[in-house]
Order: C-alpha cells, then structure tokens, then sequence
C-alpha cells in the first residue's frame, strides 16, 4: 500500500464486513509518533480465528485463499519499529459487548515510514459505500483535532442518504477545511 | 466555513427529487475495492466516477457503488457496468483518467471503450 490511508480503507471494509453498525476511526499524532485505530462493534472473532489472522493464509474471502489486509498493516506499521494489536470479542461468546478493535503505532521518522497520504478520500469512500453506518473520525494532532461523526449528519439530513453526491462533496470540503484550518 | 445549515438546504433540496429519482439508475458501476483493488488504485477510481457522474449530471441515471474482490486481482482496478438488457461490460487496469474517458464516452454516450475491457469473465 502506497499510503497509511490505504491501509485504513481496506482494514475499516473488515468492520464493514462483520456487520458493525458503529465503526470509529481514530488517529492520533504526537511529534514522532501516529497511532491508528479501528473499533468496531461488529460479530467479532473466535480466538482461533482471532490467533490466526495475522497469517496471510488466513481470510474471509471467498475468491482466493489469500487474505493481506492484516499482514500488510502489521507489516507497515513494525517495518518502523512500531507496534500492532488486535483483539476481539466474538458475538456468540459476548453477545451484549462484541466487535473488534485493531491497531497499531508507527514511527513517524523511520526510513521506512508510509505517509498517512489523502485520509480524507478514504473517510468518504467509506461512507459512500456503506452510509447507514455510523462512522466516527477523529484525528488529532499537536494543537488540533479534526472530527466527523456521522450520526450528526444524518440529525440534519433525515432520510436523505449520506451518499448522495452533494452530500459527499459536503463532507469532503468539511474535513478537508478542518484540516487546513487552527 | 462549511456549516450544518447547507445540509439542511440540501435535505430540503433533495426532498422534492427523492421521488423522482425512485425507479431510475438503470446502470450500475461497480468498482473492486478489496485489498488487491485498493492497493492497485481503485480509490482514486472510484472517486473519479462519483465526481464525474455528479458532474455530468448522470446521478439519476448511474449508481456508483463498490464490491469485494471480484476474483482477478492481477488485472485490478477492475470496473462492471451494468446496464439493464445489455452484457456486463468489465473494464479492467483503470486509472482516474481512464475512468473519466468512460462516464464521458460510455455513461454518458453510449459506446463501450473496447480498449480497456476484457472479455468472457
């Protein structure tokens, strides 16, 4: 994956998948280091799975028996000296408190650091692809912190669709002012 | 500053086309966004046809929505068109650009661009 971003679309389409209506997204940056996690309240893992899905041979898809999203974030973030975790709490087993939580932690100065790269993108594919989702983004750095949470969205907007094209250039101009601003 | 306000202008916008709209959006494209279409570059893609359809004024007619791994990885980003009574059309290595060139010449006019699909999958 070229960008961070990358990493957080793909590994956020996991929350998607387990069926989260609740996903949140959230970075925060110190000086030298950025930590990114994704929690959902989704059907979780078994622990055998759970163990097991760090290994590229292990995944949902049904296409091939190939599955990288994990192992690629997890490489990503350790080829810098950072660290990744993931736990879960399966829905049979937990099922008043289930979901999955993934992240990890990346030196921002290390050679083989992968810039975070347009976030901005990822949020809103995110949402066009599935917006009956309630998708929370925070990102917080030294001295600023950008927000978006859908569900205040959607209190303004009724029953018209979060992923309509004016709604999408909406939320795209509104992070992206948060960004440039403060 | 972007405000709350604009949405509701939106909501109050959409609220007289919402019924026009039902029944409409007889093409479909779907754009690949598993890991192996993220990493080959399905995101700008994507994002090239939801603008483009917007602008061109095509969102009562095309829906752009997103799937999983569609099962050819090595020719990701991979796009389907569907299109009521017609033949899937797969387009396949899309860029951003060529992704405009298709909701002009295809979405828009009419004519499949042979060059970047592929046949029988």
């Amino acid at each position: 994956m070229k960008e961070l971003s990358l990493n957080i679309l793909d590994i956020a389409k996991n929350s998607v998948k387990a069926g989260a209506d609740t996903v949140e997204i959230a970075l925060t940056e110190t000086e030298d280091q950025l930590e990114i996690r994704i929690s959902d309240n989704g059907c979780g893992m078994t622990p055998e799975f759970l163990a097991s899905v760090t290994d590229p041979f292990t995944t949902t898809r049904t296409t091939r028996k190939v599955g990288l999203g994990i192992p690629l974030f997890k490489l990503a973030s350790e080829q810098t000296g950072g660290t990744f975790h993931i736990e879960s709490r399966d829905q049979a087993a937990h099922p008043k408190d289930h979901g999955t939580v993934t992240a990890a932690t990346f030196m921002k100065n290390h050679l083989d650091f992968t810039p975070l790269g347009d976030v901005i993108s990822s949020v809103v594919t995110l949402i066009q692809a599935d917006p009956d989702i309630r998708w929370v983004y925070t990102h917080t750095m030294p001295g600023k912190e950008v927000r978006l949470d859908t569900n205040e969205l959607k209190a303004v907007l009724g029953d018209v669709p979060l992923n309509i094209p004016e709604v999408i250039a909406w939320i795209t101009d509104y992070l992206r002012e948060q960004y440039e601003t403060a | 500053m972007k405000s709350l306000a604009e949405l509701q202008a939106i909501r109050e916008k959409m609220q007289n086309k919402v019924v026009m709209r039902e029944g409409s959006g007889d093409v479909r494209v779907v754009v690949g966004m598993a890991t192996c279409g993220i990493a080959a570059g399905a995101r700008p893609v994507l994002n090239t046809f939801v603008e483009e359809v917007n602008k061109q004024n095509l969102s009562d007619k095309v829906t752009v929505t997103q799937t999983g791994c569609i099962g050819i990885c090595q020719f990701e980003p991979v796009v389907e068109v569907y299109e009521a009574g017609k033949e899937k059309v797969t387009y396949v290595k899309m860029t951003a650009e060529k992704a405009k060139e298709v909701v002009e010449k295809h979405l828009k006019g009419g004519k499949v661009v042979e060059d970047y699909v592929i046949k029988n999958i």
